[in-house]
């Protein structure tokens, strides 16, 4: 089990998360949702020890991180930030391959090479795998960047809006292979996600996150309603259950008259 | 679905038996390449150091010159032993420092402006050596000089880790900072030059051309210390550079210090750009240019990149070399001139012939 106890993080002095708990099992998809600055990121980062948080501990399998050598940590647990520079050109292949690195020190084994060209082909990227990134769509580029981290082959995966920017095809190919992957590979999967009906459809748990507090724990039916999302996100939302799945209907803006529009414009 | 799940899931039953699939061979061609590329550039090095060795104001044969490699000849034997020899290893090895020094600065600031020169430690050793040259005229030695260019561009690589360290280290604090302190030290250096007689200005402006005619066998050695020592560690980095190229973060998850990497590869490429400039002066534009000549052929694997840059600024500057002892003989033309003049249309050519677009 993955999991964060009483997480307090401040950043100059301001509070961006309280006592946090989260906790993820082997095959178990988790996604945390909240609105921008809730302290999803955040909360992501502190787990993958980008962050060293002012409170509060993590466990791997029962094992601080901050113990073992970070290559350690790099073998039990990956981590996909929202975007990565790219300012030199690097191969497609390159990147991938450098997601094996804490297996290798300079040549990459035959193992190494062959895990990553399964995934590769297994993402459908062959055609690309010797083009430099920057010659990727937004899409592709995120394929590629899911490809690194699984090559990277840990029992834990944390992903940050793993599909922020992409159309409706992207996103569901990579929220199709994070759930393939905890499903055959008993991958433990926490995410930070905006959207709520593919957080809904996509996880077992959903933790709602708010000013830097989780606010709400439990299945996506549990966790999602009207009144949560009025609360958090001042939004008005009509939420349905249609053939086992949950969906969010947004209205309209909080405490407005529905005929007048925002702001008096 | 075609794309993720479904092909997945075939993943653990598919036999390792099957054919390599194309992008492994494809990958593997590409290392074999770049092996090949480094072969290459280690032979042309040797190539143009040895017609280097046998051109020259004197006029000698290649024949004399292989004699006088080998036997004792008199005149001949010393103009090869004592100058021409020394010079050649020189400009070699301080092509090859700036060229792997300008690698390292580049990668780990993640910036393609980054080079010694950009980010203060060339300025700063001009000033070291301008300071020596006021206030240790007219009794000054060269190797005086060296010290101060030395001592100076070090300090500078060190209040620029030092800033860095109190800001978290990001790359774009290590940037400006190297920037202020470039200007800073030319500031300076200007001011010393305002302040100092005509000779000692003279002195000071020929430094910053940058020569190679300074160098003897002790200096060669001394060079050669500062340079080839911090590249086994910093080789042996080479893929905690690749994946630094992707940023902090995800540098981080997959097992590396950023900043501590960020640290000891800077004040390694300093001490190497201090061994290559406090000899020779101002030769800056190699350090920028060499990796990014190479990037462009080969790349940026950093097990390849590294030496390759420092084999294509060895090159640049051999071949520089040789060009400004034999263009214009007897007169020799500064070699910080003439690396600019055969290193810019080379540049310019590759900038505009390549197909990979990357800042």
């Amino acid at each position: 089990m993955l999991e964060a106890r009483g997480i307090i993080f401040a950043y100059k002095g301001h509070k961006v998360l309280d006592a946090v708990h989260a906790d993820v099992e082997r095959g178990e998809v988790v996604s945390v949702v909240g609105p921008n600055g809730a302290g999803k990121s955040t909360l992501i980062k502190c787990i993958a020890a980008i962050h060293k948080p002012q409170e509060g501990a993590v466990r791997i399998d029962g094992k601080d991180p901050l113990v073992l050598s970070r290559r350690e940590v790099a073998k039990q647990l990956a981590y996909l930030p929202q975007s990565l520079l790219c300012r030199f050109p690097v191969s497609v292949f390159e990147t991938v391959l450098s997601g094996r690195r804490p297996y290798f020190s300079w040549r990459p084994s035959r193992k190494d090479v062959e895990k990553v060209e399964q995934i590769i082909e297994a993402l459908a990227l062959s055609p690309l795998a010797t083009r430099d990134m920057d010659q990727l769509s937004g899409g592709q580029r995120q394929k590629v960047l899911l490809a690194r981290v699984l090559v990277q082959d840990t029992s834990y995966l944390l992903l940050d809006e793993p599909n922020a920017g992409l159309d409706l095809r992207h996103q569901l190919e990579i929220l199709e292979t994070v759930a393939a992957l905890a499903r055959e590979k008993e991958t433990g999967v926490l995410m930070a996600l905006h959207d709520l009906n593919l957080a809904a459809r996509f996880s077992h748990r959903i933790l709602m996150i708010h000013r830097g507090r989780i606010i709400a724990e439990g299945t996506p039916f549990e966790v999602i309603t009207g009144e949560r999302i009025r609360e958090v996100y001042g939004v008005e939302a009509q939420v349905t259950r249609s053939n086992g799945h949950l969906n969010v209907h947004v209205l309209r803006c909080a405490g407005e008259d529905p005929q007048t529009p925002a702001h008096g414009l | 679905m075609t794309g993720g799940c479904a092909t997945l899931r075939d993943r653990g039953a598919q036999p390792a038996t099957r054919a390599r699939p194309a992008t492994g061979r494809a990958a593997h061609r590409q290392v074999e390449g770049r092996s090949l590329f480094l072969l290459l550039m280690a032979l042309l090095l040797v190539g143009a150091m040895a017609i280097g060795l046998c051109v020259g104001a004197s006029g000698m044969s290649t024949a004399d010159v292989l004699l006088a490699l080998v036997r004792d000849t008199g005149r001949t034997h010393d103009i090869v032993w004592m100058l021409r020899l020394p010079r050649i290893l020189m400009a070699a090895l301080v092509g090859f420092g700036l060229g792997l020094a300008g690698s390292v600065f580049q990668v780990v600031l993640r910036n393609p402006l980054a080079s010694p020169f950009t980010l203060g430690v060339g300025s700063a050793a001009g000033f070291g050596a301008v300071t020596v040259i006021i206030f240790f005229s007219p009794g000054h030695h060269l190797i005086g000089v060296a010290v101060g260019a030395f001592v100076f561009s070090l300090l500078s690589a060190a209040v620029m880790i030092a800033v860095a360290r109190m800001k978290q280290a990001s790359s774009e604090t290590m940037i400006l900072t190297g920037i202020a302190l470039m200007f800073l030290f030319s500031a300076l250096t200007s001011l010393f030059q305002y302040m100092g007689t005509m000779q000692q200005v003279h002195e000071i402006v020929f430094w910053f051309f940058g020569s190679l005619s300074r160098a003897g066998w002790r200096e060669v050695g001394l060079a050669a210390a500062m340079i080839l020592s911090p590249f086994p560690p910093l080789l042996r980095a080479a893929w905690d550079f690749n994946i630094l190229i992707h940023g902090d973060e995800s540098a981080a998850s997959l097992g590396v210090h950023p900043k501590r990497l960020r640290m000891w590869a800077v004040a390694a490429a300093s001490l190497i750009t201090a061994g290559a400039i406090c000899f020779t002066g101002v030769i800056g534009f190699v350090g920028l240019v060499a990796p990014h000549i190479t990037r462009m052929i080969i790349g940026s694997d950093h097990r390849f990149l590294m030496p390759g840059s420092g084999l294509m600024g060895g090159l640049i500057l051999v071949v520089a070399d040789t060009v400004a002892r034999t263009a214009w003989s007897p007169q020799v033309i500064p070699i910080g001139i003439v690396s600019s003049f055969i290193g810019v249309p080379f540049f310019a050519f590759l900038l505009l012939k390549r197909t990979r677009e990357y800042w």
